[in-house]
């Protein structure tokens, strides 16, 4: 199972480094992982997407938990949240193409935000999975470059991951 | 008005002596370096904290670890950067993986140089990440008191652990002074390591325990760290449960109690493992159903409810599932078990089945008259079991006893009869040879007056051997039980059992001469090759106080441990002889 997992985590050097670790350690897998500063300077909010059964999930979050910069920790995917990744992709676009990439581009409602003569630049943002739908009907047309961010993640409504 | 009390101006390296001094701490134990030098002028400056100087650094880490075992308390390392810090690993991670608690300090080179490849430069704070509760750097000297208590509070709460500091020689400069305070208390918003258990949860484990027709009471190391052997020894007493330690939970209910019923695991009694396999209600408190005590986990006690108190939330479940969690520190929730206990005195279902447990113990007593730790009684060859029970003996049951890794270690934890915790002192979790000579040094340094005994083997005590040096400075004179049998034992045994007696590697040719070796170093050294010299040299080493006595005991080197679990198998699947099994 996929799980998405939040936590709150102090600004502090090697504290990223300890998260990390720890899934190179104990052999846990690590689909996307996302952090920056929150509000609040002194804490940043880190985003991770890894697979397990229960039991696996369950070790993670509790080894998560024990690292003592950890300051909360979150597994959105146990209830109703929100997950968006950004994509850029730089494809080739020459002639007919040109118009059949923009099309492909506004129906993945995705923004084309750099172009030059022979290529598009364009900006995709979504779950994960409608990013790999828009790759897949790409086919075709030749992919240069692709950069993912990785998965941010949020609670519905007025549950919040927060001091 | 009065004035307000000035703070004394102190340099890094002073307020580091200062805070240690003011966190209680007697002794250091360490090596000096560059990255060090400014802290060991701050340390010979003064009188409060001691230094004891060892011959390698993971001597030091061993000492530190060996003191908490026996006192509880934190123990205190000093290396320098690079090579001194890099030797100390094996030492933290012994102590990580015992939850021993420990604060080494590191020297680091300066702030200005790191990343450069400097000399006796290394990243140590990546490379102890792995192996520590926590670690930390100083970047500005104004914070090392902070960063002591920090250090300090880590160590000890909760879950004990490792915690490395790792401090920029220009962190410590004798020259720039700031204004010293120790801080009082510490709270941290990320970590809060108290838990009492849940109330609830704790009801719920007494009602399963009161219902058990076979319960268990099966207790680790966290009753030791967390103090709890009498909480412990008298909710068994009340409910007359029968109980198996684990290696790092000897001692932590007396031995020579007829409710014990050994230790458990792969070299666990005969009695311990099949109570385990065969219970309906294991109740496990401060264990952490380890692979060396489970065996495979899908054959594990497949009858079994299992209650389980830890205050590590990450141990619970890990390999095996538990069915009553109790996240908590051990002492609290027995005591809140005791409590509820005394409350329902008198009420309906507050009584443990006494007919039940009657017949339980009727076939705990007929497996214990299965293997019941016997061995071949020989009256020409020294057989180690035979060895261990004679120090037994002549120390009264009462020595503190640190071991190495192998099968000397086994056959101290299955023949010393531990009565009391905190007295039996060995790498559990890592293994790690080499471990048992410092450790002795560590306890004796702080318990002059009780007897300290190392049991070891010609294999591991030449791993930190150089220590009997540090031993003559010190004064420190721990007594050393060489089972020496010419061979790494437990390689051997495994040899013997699955490569068909191909010794690769496991045979010690050219040994030294360990009494004129301990001679070379200022001590006595006994040899003792025969059943007849034991009681006598055991005598003589024993009443010679404080002296290092090295006894050479040269024992049978074919023996091998039993009962001994068959891998893959469950619990009450052993060997108990070479020739016999179940």
């Amino acid at each position: 199972m996929r799980h998405i997992i939040a936590l709150l985590l102090e600004n502090e050097s090697g504290a990223l480094a300890r998260v990390v670790g720890l899934f190179a350690q104990r052999g846990y897998n690590i689909d996307s992982l996302t952090v920056a500063a929150t509000e609040d300077p002194t804490m940043s909010r880190l985003t991770m997407v890894t697979r397990g059964d229960d039991q696996v999930i369950e070790q993670i979050t509790k080894q998560l938990h024990k690292l003592i910069e950890v300051v909360k920790l979150v597994d959105l995917s146990e209830s109703a949240h929100i997950e968006r990744e950004l994509m850029m992709v730089k494809v080739k676009a020459n002639g007919d193409q040109r118009e059949e990439v923009k099309r492909t581009a506004d129906i993945f409602r995705a923004q084309i935000i750099d172009v030059s003569p022979t290529t598009y630049t364009i900006q995709v943002v979504g779950t994960s999975e409608k990013l790999e739908a828009f790759i897949e009907a790409l086919t075709g047309t030749q992919i240069l470059e692709t950069v993912r961010t990785g998965v941010s993640g949020i609670s519905r409504g007025e549950k919040a991951l927060a001091l | 008005m009065s004035q307000p009390h000035q703070p004394e101006m102190l340099s890094g390296g002073a307020m580091l002596i200062q805070a240690l001094h003011d966190e209680g701490v007697e002794y250091v134990y360490g090596y000096p370096g560059g990255a060090v030098l400014h802290i060991y002028d701050a340390l010979f400056q003064q009188n409060n904290v001691k230094h004891v100087l060892v011959r390698h650094e993971q001597a030091a880490t061993h000492m530190a670890d060996a003191y908490a075992r026996a006192s509880g308390k934190a123990g205190v390392v000093l290396v320098t950067s690079g090579p001194g810090a890099t030797n100390a690993v094996t030492g933290i991670a012994t102590a990580y993986m015992d939850s021993i608690p420990m604060v080494v300090i590191c020297g680091q080179v300066m702030s200005h140089l790191i990343g450069d490849d400097a000399f006796q430069e290394t990243d140590m704070l990546g490379i102890s990440r792995p192996i520590v509760k926590h670690n930390m750097s100083v970047r500005r000297p104004e914070d090392i008191p902070y960063l002591v208590k920090k250090a300090f509070y880590i160590a000890q709460s909760g879950r004990p652990g490792p915690v490395v500091l790792d401090i920029p020689k220009d962190m410590t400069m004798p020259n720039q002074k700031f204004p010293y305070q120790y801080p009082k208390d510490i709270k941290l918003r990320s970590y809060n390591p108290n838990a009492k258990g849940h109330p609830g949860q704790i009801k719920k484990a007494l009602a399963t325990i009161l219902a058990a027709k076979k319960p268990v009471l099966y207790a680790g190391g966290g009753v030791i760290l967390g103090r709890a052997s009498e909480e412990l020894t008298e909710l068994a007493k009340r409910l007359n449960l029968p109980v198996t330690n684990t290696l790092m939970g000897l001692g932590a209910y007396p031995a020579t109690d007829p409710q014990f019923i050994g230790m458990l695991g792969m070299h666990g009694s005969f009695e311990a493992n099949q109570v385990m396999h065969n219970a309906d209600v294991i109740f496990a408190v401060g264990a952490r159903f380890d692979d060396r005590v489970t065996n495979a986990t899908k054959k594990f006690c497949p009858n079994a409810t299992i209650i389980h108190i830890d205050i590590d939330p990450a141990s619970i479940s890990k390999t095996v599932t538990a069915h009553i969690p109790i996240v908590g520190l051990v002492k609290p929730v027995l005591q809140e078990m005791l409590s509820q206990l005394d409350k329902m005195a008198g009420k309906p279902d507050s009584t443990i089945d006494a007919a039940a447990l009657s017949s339980w113990w009727a076939q705990i007593n007929a497996w214990r008259e299965v293997h019941g730790g016997r061995y071949e009684q020989r009256t020409d060859l020294l057989k180690p079991q035979a060895v261990i029970e004679a120090v037994w003996r002549q120390t009264n049951g009462d020595a503190y006893v640190t071991s190495d890794v192998g099968q000397h270690q086994m056959f101290a934890a299955q023949y010393y009869k531990f009565d009391k915790p905190n007295r039996w002192i060995n790498s559990g979790g890592l293994g790690t040879m080499g471990f048992g000579l410092p450790a002795a040094m560590g306890v004796k340094l702080h318990y002059p007056d009780a007897e300290v005994v190392c049991v070891t083997g010609e294999g591991s005590i030449q791993m930190n051997i150089q220590e009997l040096s540090t031993c003559k400075q010190y004064g420190l004179g721990v007594k050393i039980i060489n089972l020496n049998n010419g061979y790494l034992g437990m390689v051997k045994q495994w040899q013997d059992m699955n490569y068909d007696s191909r010794y690769s590697s496991s045979y010690m040719d050219s040994l030294p001469d360990f009494v004129k070796l301990a001679e070379a170093y200022g001590h006595v050294g006994i040899r003792v090759t025969h059943p007849d010299e034991l009681e006598p040299a055991l005598a003589r080493a024993f009443a010679l106080k404080d002296r290092l006595v090295f006894l050479d005991i040269h024992i049978d080197p074919k023996e091998h441990v039993y009962p001994m679990q068959v891998p893959g198998g469950a619990m009450n699947d052993m060997f108990l002889s070479k020739t016999e099994r179940t």
